[in-house]
């Protein structure tokens, strides 16, 4: 079996704060194999953004041991960080985060750069990204020229363009409506089904969540569920009946 | 990649024109303002060193004593202590390159039905050497003329057109203190002295001419004062010494007596004038300095503002890759590239207003360089402190910013 993408063991987090130290992750141990499609789930306050951001090399836990595709997270310096951020993780955000006076093909092409990949091989690869997503005939448009739901597909398109081995979407459905919604997890299905690319999505949607394969469901900084998505399914129903 | 970088900072330029603009606008006038003084100066300067340059250069001027006559003590250069002989003994010292012996005294000239008085020289042809004094026409007076005390005369450009106007002199006869003189040559022009003296008032005839037979002299072969042309700067302490120990030997001066001449460094006035030009000239450029640092100022203002509206775009790149000296590069090449646009206009101005005012202003190409050495210098220095804050964001805290 090939090696997992996330190994996380007893990884836990500590914000500073006036009153003293307030932990928000505690004792999270995880592991994603290549290739499943994870939704965390949980409550406001659960701790699902911390760990989302921790996950993504954004934010660096207090103690215990985070191995991302084989490197330890823990003892990489910050230019380290940005690398594996680059090389290893595909970004989706709720909010898009797409550059405003980019057009679309440079907001695609934006991760090759920190790579040093020449202009007109960014533009080759950012063309083929936005074919992959349904919009290859907006390179020269603004973000604001196009709805929410096409915004969405040009961030997973910039997430893909450097080949990522793990996709972290964090609430990728929150600024859509239903329909889109639906496009929008049907993409990430595929590239899960068809490319094999790991994906851990955060939602608190869940029949969003219903499209990943395993759930971990996090409350008050634990992990409190971790198992089969239908199985949680039920168990979900059991909960709010 | 730097090349899409700068790519991006002039589209992040682009984003606010007028903000990019006004910025610029500062280094622009920063940078006019001191090439412009800069130039002002170096004009003022050339101006000086060409008025030193006319003088002659690494010169003294060697002054017989004064005299007291029933009373009353006359100026220096009355009493004829200064011979030929001196003036010959002073020629053979080392490092003297030319000695010119000269009896000056003022005459009125006449030619036709002009007449105009004048300052007439009696000199050797030693004087045009120690003046630096080129012909615009005509030769030269030589030895021969000198031994024989011969009529001819070499005329300054006033004098000519006063008593020439459009004729040629050269050959012409003209009567200085109604005796006949052969012009043999005109004088290039050599403009105003550093006191407003006009040198082209002049008229130079052998210096034995002068003694014999225009002026007259209380002793045989005295002259009034001599011009020795030391032939280095450096050499001039050692030749102003040597001469004051000959001339006091030769004079017969004893110990503790006072000198019956008197020495003058001509040239340390002059360099005192070019340094005074040199010194107001570096003065104007500090000033104009302090506009240009207000406009650096102006640009880490607005690098400041625009890396706090972008957190939010400095978050996305972090996450997506981008490592800190890569968001460091990106703001430092926006300084740098407003720093060096508003230089370039700012020497465009220069240059434009330079040409079209006609001001005595010189723009060495030294000055362009430093321009643009002081404009990159003064992007790097002020957009390095809002880059290195953008640099140093953690990338959770820039993607969180609202």
């Amino acid at each position: 079996m090939a090696e997992p993408v996330i190994r996380i063991a007893s990884l836990h987090k500590e914000y500073e704060t006036e009153a003293g130290p307030v932990p928000v992750l505690k004792e999270i141990s995880v592991t994603v194999e290549p290739g499943e499609f994870l939704a965390i789930m949980g409550p406001s306050g659960s701790g699902k953004s911390t760990f989302m951001n921790i996950l993504g090399c954004l934010d660096v836990a207090t103690g215990g041991s985070y191995i991302l595709n084989g490197r330890d997270v823990g003892t990489l310096n910050p230019d380290e960080l940005a690398h594996l951020r680059n090389q290893v993780i595909g970004f989706v955000f709720q909010g898009f985060n797409l550059l405003p006076r980019a057009n679309l093909e440079d907001n695609v092409g934006l991760p090759l750069i920190y790579r040093g990949v020449s202009h007109a091989e960014r533009l080759t690869l950012a063309h083929g990204m936005l074919a992959k997503v349904g919009l290859g005939a907006y390179h020269k448009s603004r973000p604001n020229q196009i709805s929410g739901g096409q915004q969405q597909r040009v961030a997973i398109a910039r997430a893909l363009v450097n080949q990522p081995k793990l996709i972290l979407a964090d609430e990728p459905t929150g600024n859509l409506d239903t329909a889109t919604s639906k496009e929008i997890m049907a993409l990430f299905a595929e590239l899960n089904e068809r490319d094999g690319i790991t994906i851990v999505l955060v939602t608190h949607e869940p029949d969003i969540a219903a499209c990943a394969h395993r759930l971990v469901r996090l409350a008050d900084g634990r992990i409190i569920y971790d198992g089969p998505m239908a199985q949680a399914a039920s168990q979900h129903l059991e909960a709010t009946a | 990649m730097t090349v899409a970088m700068l790519a991006e900072a002039w589209q992040a330029m682009g984003a606010n024109r007028l903000r990019t603009f006004l910025t610029m606008l500062g280094m622009v006038i920063g940078v006019g303002a001191v090439i412009l003084m800069l130039a002002v100066g170096q004009g003022a300067q050339q101006q000086v060193q060409a008025s030193i340059a006319s003088m002659g250069s690494n010169l003294f001027i060697v002054l017989s004593g004064s005299t007291t006559s029933g009373g009353l003590r006359m100026g220096g250069g009355a009493a004829p202590t200064l011979t030929m002989a001196d003036a010959a003994a002073i020629e053979e010292l080392p490092s003297v390159a030319a000695v010119a012996p000269s009896a000056p005294g003022t005459a009125q000239l006449v030619y036709g039905p002009n007449n105009w008085s004048t300052q007439v020289y009696g000199t050797t042809p030693s004087y045009l050497t120690v003046r630096d004094w080129k012909l615009a026409a005509g030769f030269p007076f030589t030895d021969s003329d000198i031994r024989s005390a011969t009529r001819v005369a070499l005329l300054g450009q006033t004098v000519v057109q006063n008593l020439f106007g459009d004729e040629d002199p050269v050959g012409k006869t003209l009567r200085i203190k109604n005796s006949p003189y052969v012009v043999l040559g005109v004088l290039a022009a050599k403009g105003q002295s550093l006191d407003g003296r006009d040198q082209d008032d002049t008229v130079i005839v052998p210096v034995t001419t002068a003694q014999r037979k225009l002026f007259g002299v209380q002793f045989a072969g005295t002259v009034r004062f001599m011009m020795v042309q030391a032939e280095s700067a450096d050499a001039m302490p050692a030749v102003e010494k040597a001469m004051n120990e000959l001339l006091r030997q030769r004079h017969r001066i004893r110990e503790g007596a006072d000198n019956d001449f008197s020495v003058r460094n001509l040239t340390a006035v002059a360099n005192t004038a070019a340094e005074t030009a040199q010194v107001m000239s570096l003065m104007l450029g500090a000033i104009a300095s302090v506009s240009l640092l207000v406009g650096g100022i102006g640009i880490m203002n607005i690098m400041l503002v625009s890396v706090t509206e972008r957190t939010r775009e400095i978050g996305i790149r972090m996450a997506i890759g981008a490592r800190g000296r890569d968001i460091l590069l990106q703001f430092l090449l926006e300084a740098i590239i407003i720093s060096v646009i508003g230089c370039l206009i700012g020497v465009g101005g220069a240059l434009a207003v330079n040409k079209f005012s006609g001001m005595a202003v010189v723009i060495t190409p030294w000055s362009i360089v430093m321009a643009f050495a002081v404009a990159a210098a003064v992007g790097i220095f002020f957009g390095w402190y809002p880059a290195r804050k953008a640099a140093a964001m953690k990338p959770i805290d820039a993607l969180r910013y609202q």
